[in-house]
């Protein structure tokens, strides 16, 4: 079976374009036409004035190349926020399809259209939304919490984003030529497979996770690496921060399940391309051997996204209530429980595959069990506000909304854990309202507070309160209007990724939900004026100490925005939370003894490399086999020709560090 | 109850006996109606012991997290309360970050709770096993373990469902009916996609499977009419990919096995392959008769001309296989890619009601293993094939 579409008549163009065509750009559909020509209106605007300021060099020499991992940070935290308005619009696209499509409406979207809007939503949110969100606070945070001065491998890191950047590029790129896998989030076979979705749809998918997936594990090597080998003096795995804690469990788990990933989608690519039959229905292919791979890889993901959240809840309850985090070793011990049971649960996602009762029963329980670390975690944090003084800024009421919200969705998780239960409700809107309640009320808040919280030692100055605060109401509102109705549905029996619906009484519900998407809209539209607000009265929102929230950990000890080295000399930690245990003892900056900072150097390989790797993937999408060919030899011979760049380092001069450092004494000292 | 979808005259009536204004009855009464609809869950008021029995698990597991939600959530609001900075509260105590009793208790109380529901767990997993027969009908009475179960046999086709009924001899499609109080053993397959076989008044789902079989047992309890359709995404035809369950007495059945077999065409292998090529919003369909083993070649991917079917090449491998030159022979065992889903070209949004036509009756030129069997699909040529299916082996 070949899959090549065979037809001799135009051998030219198949050499030179492979399966491409005028019929790849979406000219009947005026949706996404619109969206084309804003994109390429808005494009051209932006590029336009980034050359009249004469900005590209500026980007080129301190952003693209930078191998600084806080710049890399700030990058993937763009990139994630860029693509969740567009995960975001391909959510009220569906909400909009489902609240008209009823009594013989077929609201406003074909199949066609809807089904890849239901699966970009899924695969953008998850892979090019939450995944460079956290990596970007890792990034950011961790060297600084542990005292170091960059990540083991700062090239690695510069590549990393690349590579989700472009994975990032290949699949927005589906919008505009060709279309998307219609196939759901997850892409099971057989659906997914050659026979029945022989488009570009399913490849656009498998190549863009896959080049993001470089990307993914590579930075999860990095920063285990410099979590575990660039601590400052003193700092004692017990005394990591719980933030940094979280961060390096979830980074093992990103170097333990993405292979998997990896492996699983290397397989289908191998079913679609030469013909091979691993999840195929005939020829002894089994597509269930895919969906427990997929779900060994998915199940830890779920974890890995929410685990470096917990950890930022911890930091905020703890520095907004001014107390030390209650039971430290047992948070710690938890995560790690929690880390080693996310791979023993992953068949809950299909017991209503025909499993044995007994085989469903175990992955039942151990997935109740993952309740117990989590209830602790929650305790913990009560109890951390418990004899505290709780101030109420932003990121602790993101923080205080979490648990609320949280634990309505831990609730309905293990409810879906009791297979027969799970019978009724599995693939339900149920399901939905269950995991956008943890991800929304877990991931997402967590987010918002570890933005509200870190962006002063970002950039500065603090973000507009008021803003935050009608950002805050329209999503915490906006998420339980649009998602109660949906747990409701769900026990109607309603089922996921519906486009048209029967019964009439179920339209006020999905006209309910549609409303709360719209108030998260809202909730969004003001994190963004929010963001603007604070940027233009910047100087009023000035912080000069470092230390806005009179924090606990290292980050707070460095000026705002930490220069390029971060600590002019490595802090001795003597306690976890090492600020706060400095500020105590009266610690006193040095202001002299400055000796020159070793630094890496920056490069271009990793931007080159990242588009390499997307003509790669466009040459193999799209069949076009000497593009595919060209640019996998032109990364092999860069990669290579990297590995004799010996100009990776520079020393900062004494005489740059003492004044860099100087102005923060003078600034210091303004401030009494 | 019984009837998932309300009658429409029902808010109008109760509007007018409200003497609302037509406006405030419109806009407001729905809403008014809201908590009132709960009959209209039907997860939480099935019309079958085996869902009610699901829905029962779903309350005491729900009351048992409450146990610690409830405290959780008061605490939470609580604390953040009594320890805001304004309060200043006296006991602030900054240092306070371990308490031996504490700690056990926030470890030992979730742990309690999930012992408990891990036993539940444990037990009604296996009770409600979809694979195990039932053993009562209701909570008073047991199934008498002489009596038959109904048997039906389904096979999720693109994007329709056919039921078999291999001791009445007839089949339907899109339309199923059993008596209530009877026992029904489902076994389900799929035709290409994986699908998922649930109708929610009567039992929990479970996946159609290409070339695997499940097994869901049930019974209804209350005649009604109910929904059924497919759980699982499987494609452009999806979202109309369903049917309706008629519970009916013992009478009401026979009458309706009566009328199929009465207006029904017969169902072979060629009507079978026809039925197989995708289509969309398919009404009701009867056959009066069913060619015997059409399940199993469904089951076994071989309803086609031409076709191996899959228990006899497991067989024909498990006696040490079909030697070196069945290695070049395998058009006979390819069916993906005979039934062409992704060339369906659904309907399109503003056109109401249309029924597609699908294009991808033919397969597409490069995959085209049964085009180049014996027989075109669809070609009605039903003794020929047969007697190779039922033999196990041909040649072509």
């Amino acid at each position: 079976m070949s899959p090549h579409p065979a037809s001799e008549n135009s051998g030219i163009w198949k050499l030179i374009f492979g399966r491409l065509d005028w019929s790849a750009i979406p000219f009947h559909e005026p949706i996404l036409i619109g969206t084309f020509l804003a994109v390429i209106v808005g494009g051209i605007a932006i590029l336009g004035l980034i050359t009249k300021y004469r900005l590209w060099g500026m980007l080129w020499r301190d952003w693209f190349t930078t191998v600084d991992h806080k710049r890399i940070g700030i990058m993937y935290m763009i990139l994630g926020l860029i693509m969740f308005v567009r995960g975001f619009a391909d959510a009220i696209m569906m909400r909009l399809q489902q609240a008209m499509a009823f009594n013989g409406s077929e609201g406003y979207l074909n199949a066609h259209h809807y089904d890849q809007i239901f699966t970009a939503h899924g695969v953008i949110m998850i892979f090019f939304v939450a995944m460079p969100m956290i990596t970007g606070i890792m990034n950011y945070m961790v060297p600084l919490q542990i005292g170091a001065r960059d990540v083991s491998f700062p090239f690695l890191n510069n590549f990393s984003f690349w590579m989700t950047t472009a994975g990032a590029v290949i699949t927005m790129m589906s919008l505009f030529v060709g279309e998307f896998a219609r196939t759901g989030w997850l892409a099971y076979p057989p659906l997914s497979g050659i026979a029945y979705s022989p488009g570009v749809g399913v490849d656009y998918y498998i190549w863009g996770l896959q080049v993001a997936g470089v990307g993914t594990l590579l930075s999860g090597v990095n920063l285990i690496a410099t979590i575990v080998k660039m601590r400052a003096p003193g700092m004692t795995m017990m005394k990591l921060p719980i933030f940094v804690w979280t961060s390096l469990l979830s980074n093992v788990l990103i170097v333990a399940a993405f292979p998997v990933l990896t492996a699983v989608l290397a397989l289908l690519s191998l079913d679609r391309y030469v013909g091979t039959a691993f999840f195929t229905n005939d020829m002894g292919g089994n597509p269930m051997m895919y969906v427990n791979l997929i779900w060994i890889w998915g199940h830890p993901e779920v974890y890995i996204l929410i685990l470096p959240l917990f950890g930022v809840f911890s930091e905020v309850t703890s520095t907004f209530s001014s107390k030390r985090l209650f039971g430290y070793s047992s948070m710690v011990y938890a995560t790690v429980v929690i880390a080693i049971l996310s791979y023993l649960v992953w068949l809950h996602h299909f017991f209503t595959m025909g499993s044995g009762a007994s085989v469903n029963s175990f992955f039942g329980i151990t997935t109740m069990v993952i309740s117990i670390p989590t209830g602790a975690k929650l305790f913990n944090w009560l109890f951390t506000m418990y004899r505290g003084r709780i101030r109420f800024e932003l990121p602790m009421m993101w923080t205080v909304a979490f648990m609320l919200t949280f634990v309505l969705g831990g609730m309905t998780g293990v409810l879906l854990a009791v297979p027969p239960a799970d019978f009724v409700l599995h693939n339900s809107l149920f399901l939905i309202a269950h995991f956008h309640n943890v991800i929304i009320g877990g991931v997402l808040f967590g987010l918002f507070a570890a933005i509200n919280y870190w962006w002063p030692k970002a950039f500065g100055f603090k973000l507009d309160k008021t803003w935050g605060v009608r950002s805050f109401w329209l999503w915490v509102v906006g998420f339980w209007v649009a998602f109660m109705p949906l747990y409701i549905l769900g026990l109607m029996g309603v089922t996921r990724r519906m486009r048209v619906f029967d019964d009439p009484s179920l339209q006020i519900w999905f006209q309910i939900a549609a409303l709360g998407a719209f108030m998260i809209a809202g909730g969004i539209a003001c994190m963004f004026i929010q963001f603007a607000v604070s940027i233009i009265n910047r100087d009023k929102l000035r912080d000069t100490t470092g230390d806005p929230w009179d924090g606990r950990t290292l980050e707070w000890s460095t000026s705002s925005p930490p220069p390029d080295y971060n600590f002019a000399f490595t802090p001795v930690i003597h306690d976890g939370d090492a600020w706060a245990d400095m500020k105590k003892r009266g610690y006193q900056r040095p202001t002299s003894g400055y000796r020159p900072i070793h630094m890496p150097s920056n490069t271009g390989t990793g931007v080159i490399l990242g588009g390499l790797s997307v003509a790669f993937a466009v040459g193999m999408i799209w069949y076009i086999w000497w593009l595919a060919g060209l640019s996998f030899v032109g990364i092999l011979a860069v990669t290579i020709g990297h590995t004799f760049n010996y100009k990776r380092d520079f020393h900062i001069p004494q005489d740059v560090v003492e004044r860099t450092e100087s102005e923060r004494t003078r600034q210091l000292a303004m401030q009494g | 109850m019984s009837n998932p979808v309300p009658p429409p005259y029902a808010t109008n009536m109760t509007a007018r006996r409200l003497a609302l204004s037509p406006a405030v009855a419109r806009y407001f009464v729905p809403l008014l109606l809201l908590p009132l609809g709960a009959c209209n869950w039907v997860v939480m008021s099935p019309a079958g012991d085996v869902a009610l029995q699901q829905r029962d698990l779903i309350l005491v597991s729900t009351l048992l997290m409450l146990l610690i939600i409830l405290p959780v959530m008061a605490m939470t609001v609580w604390f953040a309360w009594r320890y805001r900075e304004k309060a200043k509260a006296k006991d602030y105590d900054p240092d306070w970050d371990h308490s031996t009793s504490l700690e056990l208790l926030i470890w030992a109380a979730p742990l309690l709770i999930i012992i408990a529901l891990g036993a539940i767990t444990w037990t009604s997993t296996h009770l409600l096993d979809p694979y195990r027969p039932i053993e009562r009908l209701d909570h008073e009475r047991k199934v008498d373990p002489t009596a038959k179960r109904l048997q039906v046999e389904v096979v999720a086709l693109d994007w329709k469902w056919l039921f078999i009924y291999p001791e009445l001899g007839i089949a339907t499609v899109n339309e199923l009916a059993a008596p209530i109080d009877q026992p029904i053993e489902f076994k389900i397959t799929s035709s290409t996609l994986m699908n998922s076989f649930f109708i929610p008044a009567i039992a929990g789902q479970i996946y159609a499977m290409p070339g695997m079989q499940t097994v869901l047992h049930a019974v209804a309890n209350k005649p009604g009419n109910y929904e059924g359709f497919s759980a699982n995404y499987s494609g452009a035809g999806f979202s109309n990919m369903r049917f309706r369950f008629h519970a009916m007495d013992q009478r009401g059945f026979d009458q309706w096995v009566a009328k199929v077999k009465a207006t029904g065409t017969p169902l072979d292998r060629a009507t079978y392959v026809k039925l197989e090529q995708p289509s969309e919003k398919v009404p009701p369909k009867y056959f009066a008769s069913v060619e015997p083993r059409l399940f199993h070649a469904a089951l076994n991917m071989c309803a086609q001309p031409g076709k191996r079917c899959m228990d006899d090449v497991m067989m024909t491998d498990m006696h040490g296989g079909g030697g070196k030159e069945s290695a070049h022979d395998t058009q006979g065992l390819r069916h993906d890619g005979t039934i062409d889903v992704g060339g369906f070209h659904p309907v399109e949004p503003g056109k109401k009601g249309e029924i597609a036509q699908p294009s991808g009756m033919t397969p597409a030129a490069d995959r085209t293993p049964a085009a180049q069997g014996n027989e075109a699909p669809g070609q009605k040529d039903a003794d020929g094939h047969m007697g190779n299916h039922m033999g196990g082996h041909h040649g072509h």
